[in-house]
């Protein structure tokens, strides 16, 4: 036992060589690729079937044909055609689809501009200002915990605090700035996009944090001792060395808000339209070729942004 | 002589503090909320002070049957839970050496993260529709649906929790020295062995932290299980569709109860975590000593 301890301690070379000639023969019984399939198989079975083949069906099942209350398994475009109805007909307008893709396109960059802010900033203090690793840890927790919890919840948190009689309500009428109440604090665009950025701006700090610990200090010296000013050092050396962690982060919030129909649902009163919110309502009426049709389109749009996204960065390589 | 904070320091702290309070503060209004008065309302200021809607709550006296959603979420949750955590370790592992349709599995599971969950759970939601069909068609005509909590919810579910499982597993493996592996099988451990004496022990922390996201996401879940769940509801569901009736606080009680439960797993698992952290530093690690 004792043996053993100073071994692993202190690992000589020929003993790691050693294990690389002895090896192939101790696992002879089964061959490296079948354990490789034992363990991984499982796992790429439930992606198999409950995320690759669901995908193969929404993309076949947007191509069929429906009535009130089924489906009908022949080849029709009529899913395709339901969405654009109108929208050459409307022209130059833009049709129902058109305007609620614009829609969410402008909810994702509003989303997008402000999480990026707040978790670039907030990674930036745990990453370069938190010196020791307690504290980082403590406080990286901090800004985790939230996450483990209930979006739905964190949702209805703004109703005491945004409603008609809500503390900001009632704190600003109270102080004589407004004479009534503000309607546009809840159930609006603006609840939702605060919602959005308080349930999301985690997904930022994360990767922008673990590109951060990762930079070597010594090159931030090395610009300030150059002659840089601090603006000069975020600019030239922090950001572009920081822009894997923030194109990962993007992704992550703007495909989640494009996504999104269940904050713009509950914020938004249901009654704001969304990419994902047509979804749901299709589904409802139970006319899911016309909902499966929705999911390819949305499906086709999120891809293109990543792409363009991950043009930027490598990903694979950042994990 | 130590040197002193630099200005971005205080301003970066406060803002550090503004967005923690941000984080924080609407979850503690609510939970304060749910002790309100038995004719206290939705907004402050407290009409009173009292667990007169937990009461309620507990009492089934509610909307809906909470008892009974309650039960399947954290059923649900432990499985998912358990799964996530033997298939991610399991899939770790494999990661450590190249395989073929290694990068099938990864992009799978990044786009699993990815793709919005309403095409997922629409997706689920027409595989088990389009399975229902056929098994009416040519086996039972009276079959009603293999939709279910622990078929299509399931599997829903583990889409979300799965590629966090195997991202953590990378991050595991990125920092772990394979010669104590190979040490152990130079002293003539098998692979199952030394997997289960020499990793296991040494991960086992970050393990604990795969099952805590398992169980959380799990419980919190709601957009993958909106189409795919079947014919009940998961606790989340419930809360859910009460947002858009309920005018009076037993939904704060709804929410508290179920941010207890989380918070009593987060604290469990962190305190479980620290303790393991603490005993390999103190011991050292447990590398060698189940050899014998």
């Amino acid at each position: 036992m004792d043996t053993s301890e100073d071994i692993v301690q202190q690992p000589s070379p020929d003993l790691v060589r050693g294990s690389e000639t002895a090896r192939p023969v101790k696992a002879a019984r089964l061959s490296p690729s079948f354990i490789s399939w034992l363990q991984a198989g499982p796992m790429m079975l439930v992606f198999l079937a409950f995320f690759l083949i669901p995908l193969v069906f929404v993309v076949i099942v947007s191509f069929w044909d429906y009535n009130e209350y089924q489906l009908l398994p022949t080849f029709s475009g009529r899913g395709y055609t339901d969405t654009f109805e109108g929208c050459i007909a409307q022209l130059p307008d833009l049709c129902t689809i058109g305007r609620t893709y614009v829609k969410t396109l402008k909810l994702c960059i509003m989303v997008w501009a402000i999480t990026l802010f707040i978790g670039f900033w907030v990674a930036y203090f745990l990453a370069f200002h938190v010196k020791s690793k307690t504290w980082q840890m403590g406080l990286s927790l901090l800004c985790t915990i939230p996450f483990w919890t209930s979006n739905v919840i964190r949702m209805i948190a703004w109703i005491p605090l945004l409603g008609r009689n809500g503390l900001v309500n009632s704190g600003l009428v109270k102080s004589g700035l407004i004479n009534q109440p503000l309607e546009w604090l809840l159930f609006s665009e603006f609840s939702v996009v605060l919602a959005l950025v308080h349930l999301f701006t985690f997904f930022m700090v994360v990767p922008i944090f673990n590109s951060m610990v990762r930079i070597d200090k010594s090159l931030i010296e090395a610009a300030y001792d150059a002659g840089a000013t601090g603006f000069q050092t975020l600019v030239n050396v922090i950001i572009p060395l920081a822009k894997p962690g923030i194109v990962i982060g993007s992704i992550f919030v703007i495909t989640i808000v494009m996504g999104d129909f269940i904050t713009i649902g509950v914020m938004g009163g249901q009654q704001i339209a969304s990419a994902g919110k047509i979804i749901e309502t299709r589904v409802n009426a139970l006319q899911f070729p016309a909902a499966a049709a929705n999911a390819v389109i949305l499906l086709i749009i999120t891809f293109l942004i990543i792409t363009m996204m991950s043009r930027i960065v490598d990903i694979k390589k950042e994990l | 002589m130590k040197e002193g904070r630099p200005r971005s320091f205080y301003v970066l702290a406060i803002f550090f503090a503004a967005y923690t309070l941000f984080l924080y503060g609407p979850m503690i209004a609510i939970y304060v909320l749910s002790f309100q008065g038995p004719q206290g309302g939705l907004t402050f200021p407290m009409n009173g002070v009292s667990t007169f809607w937990l009461q309620k709550l507990f009492q089934g006296t509610g909307i809906v049957d909470l008892g009974a959603a309650f039960r399947r979420s954290l059923l649900l949750g432990v499985i998912v839970m358990v799964v996530t955590v033997v298939l991610s370790v399991a899939a770790g592992m494999a990661f450590r050496r190249k395989f073929k349709a290694q990068s099938i599995l990864f992009y799978s599971a990044i786009a699993s993260l990815i793709v919005p969950s309403i095409i997922t759970s629409l997706g689920i939601s027409l595989e088990f529709r389009i399975i229902d069909d056929l098994i009416k068609a040519h086996w039972n005509e009276n079959f009603e649906t293999s939709m279910g909590l622990l078929t299509s919810g399931l599997g829903a579910h583990l889409t979300w929790t799965l590629p966090f499982g195997l991202l953590i597993m990378f991050a595991i493996f990125n920092r772990f020295d394979p010669r104590l592996e190979e040490a152990a099988r130079d002293l003539g451990a098998t692979p199952w062995q030394a997997f289960r004496h020499v990793v296991l022990p040494i991960i086992l922390p970050s393990v604990i932290g795969i099952g805590l996201f398992g169980f959380t996401l799990s419980w919190d879940e709601l957009a993958r299980s909106s189409q795919a769940i079947g014919a009940v509801n998961t606790l989340p569901l419930d809360l859910q569709g009460l947002t858009t009736t309920v005018t009076n606080p037993d939904i704060y009680a709804l929410g508290t109860i179920i941010s207890a439960v989380s918070f009593a797993v987060i604290t469990l698992a962190l305190g479980t975590i620290h303790m393991l952290n603490k005993r390999q530093a103190a011991k050292g690690s447990d590398a060698g000593k189940g050899l014998v």
